[in-house]
């Protein structure tokens, strides 16, 4: 196949990639909206700014893959297929939430999408998608398995125990960082000396890949490869997708003391919905009224999962001894 | 209780248990430090790596958290594991993947997920190995809800309830001793599984409930025999599983004993030994004829010196001496 005309494959793919990234770029503005009016309980980490990551890798899985995630990982959620409204009602703690309002933003559970968690505890999921890997394998059940987490875990031991095993026993994993640059408030450049998360592979023997993270059919790609390689028996590939956050740590951190504004609306420009969108016009894929139709039945998805999470039970207060063991 | 059939060591019973169970579910993976080839440090896995080779048996280097992460994961995902900390104080490198991932995970997922994942490690003080190599915290977890805690404290007890653990739908805490491992005991050739929950006598008397633990039993069971000679006779319980706990069987025997002591290799303050008469307090109050008393380690560090050492931890004669001042109060 030449260049060019893998070049237009993936291009087809990007409308559907670009309704994608809006579905978790909406839902996370709905959602601060909500936090915002003091209408959600507890704390959230949202995901503005890095949609491409999530969707350029999660559209290349099947719905039998699994992915472990984070901490920031309502996007992760939604983009390996729970249901918007599902994944909102969890938030606001309901009992048709993904976790029957037991776990909260960082403990959404959707094994039915092969959604294997967000996490409360960062570097935590390298481990347990390892683990998941490991499990693959020997099950021989084809799955490949998805492990996220962002420049604040590379540093941490679980990082490196869980690629280094990952890495010897050949597992069907690919390993994703989402280099966003700030671990909360801690810049990865003061955190660390090496600041290339790729470049780590090299010490545990396995294909490390830097990605424009925002990009989306360019995370598409280093995505595709890695997951055929590591479905047919080839291990697994560390990839680090430089993205960033628009918003702050979580939502009450304004994301300003530790950076500057001009840093953060030079990333704005580097947005990609915008960039795909840019790209979808000029290749005419589809004309402003389409992409206008797309956002619409986005905005109207995001109205329709307010308005079933809001009106959902709670859990009765009797259940709370449920499901311990 | 059958206890007819071979005499055979905690150790074996062990590797007994997890053969046959290995036989019995190809969903088994058992992950651990030197458990390959090597057969274990406490030849705890020992013949297991010849029949069911690299791919069930995973020898990983020194990484405990991340082993212990992996071995949940692998539980989340459909696979059956157990993973091997060997000392129980090298459970502390993993803590938070057993404390926030393993023992949380079916409830934050409504129950859509568990994790059937078994927790080996060996506690206790054995032949003077110091601080780092002693701890006896396995009232931790106890105190961790989602977790098992099982205590086996005879070979019987560590093939019977190793098997039940390998059967349970969840995390569960297996933590063995090391001074016990080479001690020997009556093991049935054929199959048996210990419920969890169901407390042991392990001899029955009248005058003092006395429930103790582990190691804590073989001494308590002495002490026993001294004090029957002396006319007191000292009901032994030892509940085995910590989680899910046997209340009945100890309330049961203090009603009818009014006395209790409750022995454990662990420190006194926050310890099992504290819920025993915790439990005492709430539920045999009225019964109870004398103070129940805690007979415990010192709260001090394991020191490497034998003197020391066994000064910190009960021994036949202290357990002896304290139970005799009870039960003429």
């Amino acid at each position: 196949m030449t260049e060019a005309i893998a070049e237009q494959k993936d291009l087809a793919l990007l409308l559907d990639y670009y309704r994608r990234m809006l579905e978790l770029r909406l839902f996370e503005l709905k959602v601060q909206e909500l936090y915002r009016n003091a209408r959600l309980p507890g704390f959230v980490h949202l995901y503005v700014g890095e949609e491409a990551s999530g969707v350029g890798v999660c559209a290349n899985l099947k719905p039998e893959d699994l992915i472990f995630s984070t901490h920031r990982g309502h996007g992760h959620a939604i983009a390996k297929g729970v249901p918007a409204k599902v994944a909102l009602a969890e938030l606001w703690g309901k009992t048709t939430g993904c976790s029957g309002g037991r776990g909260g933003s960082m403990h959404m559970y959707a094994p039915e999408y092969g959604f294997m968690g967000t996490n409360g505890i960062v570097g935590a999921p390298i481990p347990l998608a390892t683990g998941g890997a490991l499990s693959a394998k020997l099950r021989k059940s084809g799955q490949v398995v998805v492990g996220f987490f962002g420049d604040g875990a590379v540093n941490s031991g679980s990082f490196h125990e869980a690629v280094n095993m990952g890495s010897v026993w050949d597992l069907p994993i690919i390993y994703v960082c989402e280099n966003n640059l700030y671990a909360t408030e801690m810049a990865f450049s003061r955190a660390t000396k090496n600041t290339s998360v790729a470049s780590r592979a090299a010490a545990y023997g396995l294909p490390g890949v830097v990605v424009d993270g925002q990009d989306v059919l360019a995370v598409h790609r280093a995505a595709k490869e890695a997951i055929d390689r590591a479905r047919s028996g080839g291990g697994p590939t560390l990839i680090e997708c430089k993205t960033y956050r628009y918003v702050g740590h979580h939502e009450g951190d304004p994301g300003t003391d530790y950076r500057t504004k001009d840093e953060v609306e030079q990333w704005k420009k580097n947005d990609p919905i915008k960039r795909a969108a840019k790209v979808l016009l000029e290749a005419g894929l589809a004309d402003e009224k389409k992409l206008k139709e797309v956002e619409a039945e986005v905005v109207q998805l995001m109205e329709d999962a307010v308005t079933f999470a809001e009106n959902s039970p709670e859990p009765l207060a009797s259940s709370v001894t449920d499901h311990v063991f | 209780m059958a206890e007819q059939g071979r005499v055979i060591t905690y150790t074996d019973a062990g590797v007994e248990a997890l053969r046959e169970e290995m036989r019995r579910d190809p969903s088994i993976v058992y992950i651990g430090q030197g458990i390959g080839p090597r057969g274990g440090n406490f030849r705890q896995s020992r013949g297991l790596w010849k029949e069911f080779g690299d791919e069930r048996l995973r020898d990983t280097g020194i990484c405990e958290l991340g082993a212990t992460g992996v071995a949940i994961g692998a539980a989340m995902a459909g696979s059956r594991a157990i993973v091997d900390e060997v000392f129980l104080d090298f459970a502390l490198e993993a803590i938070t993947q057993i404390v926030q991932q393993a023992a949380n995970i079916c409830y934050m997922s409504n129950g859509k997920i568990k994790a059937p994942v078994l927790v080996r490690g060996a506690m206790g003080a054995v032949r003077n190995a110091g601080a780092h190599h002693s701890h006896t915290f396995y009232n931790w977890f106890a105190n961790t809800p989602g977790l098992k805690v099982v205590v086996p404290a005879t070979p019987y007890d560590v093939k019977g309830l190793f098997k039940t653990a390998l059967r349970d739908p969840g995390p569960v805490m297996f933590i063995e001793h090391k001074f016990l491992y080479n001690t020997k005991g009556a093991v049935p050739t054929e199959e048996y599984l210990i419920p969890f929950g169901e407390a042991r006598i392990v001899r029955p008397g009248s005058d003092v409930t006395i429930i103790a633990t582990s190691r804590m039993v073989e001494l308590t069971a002495k002490a026993g025999a001294l004090l029957e000679k002396e006319g007191i006779s000292a009901e032994i319980i030892d509940p085995r599983t910590i989680v899910p706990l046997d209340r009945a069987a100890i309330t049961n025997s203090i009603k009818k004993t009014g006395r209790l002591a409750a022995i454990d290799e662990s420190p006194s303050t926050c310890s099992f030994a504290a819920e025993v008469l915790a439990i005492a307090a709430e539920e045999c109050f009225d019964s109870l004829k004398t103070p129940p008393k805690r007979i415990c380690s010192l709260p001090v560090p394991n020191p490497f010196s034998p003197v020391l050492e066994n000064q910190m931890i009960p021994s036949v004669e202290r357990i002896a001496s304290e139970i005799r001042a009870l039960v003429k109060k």
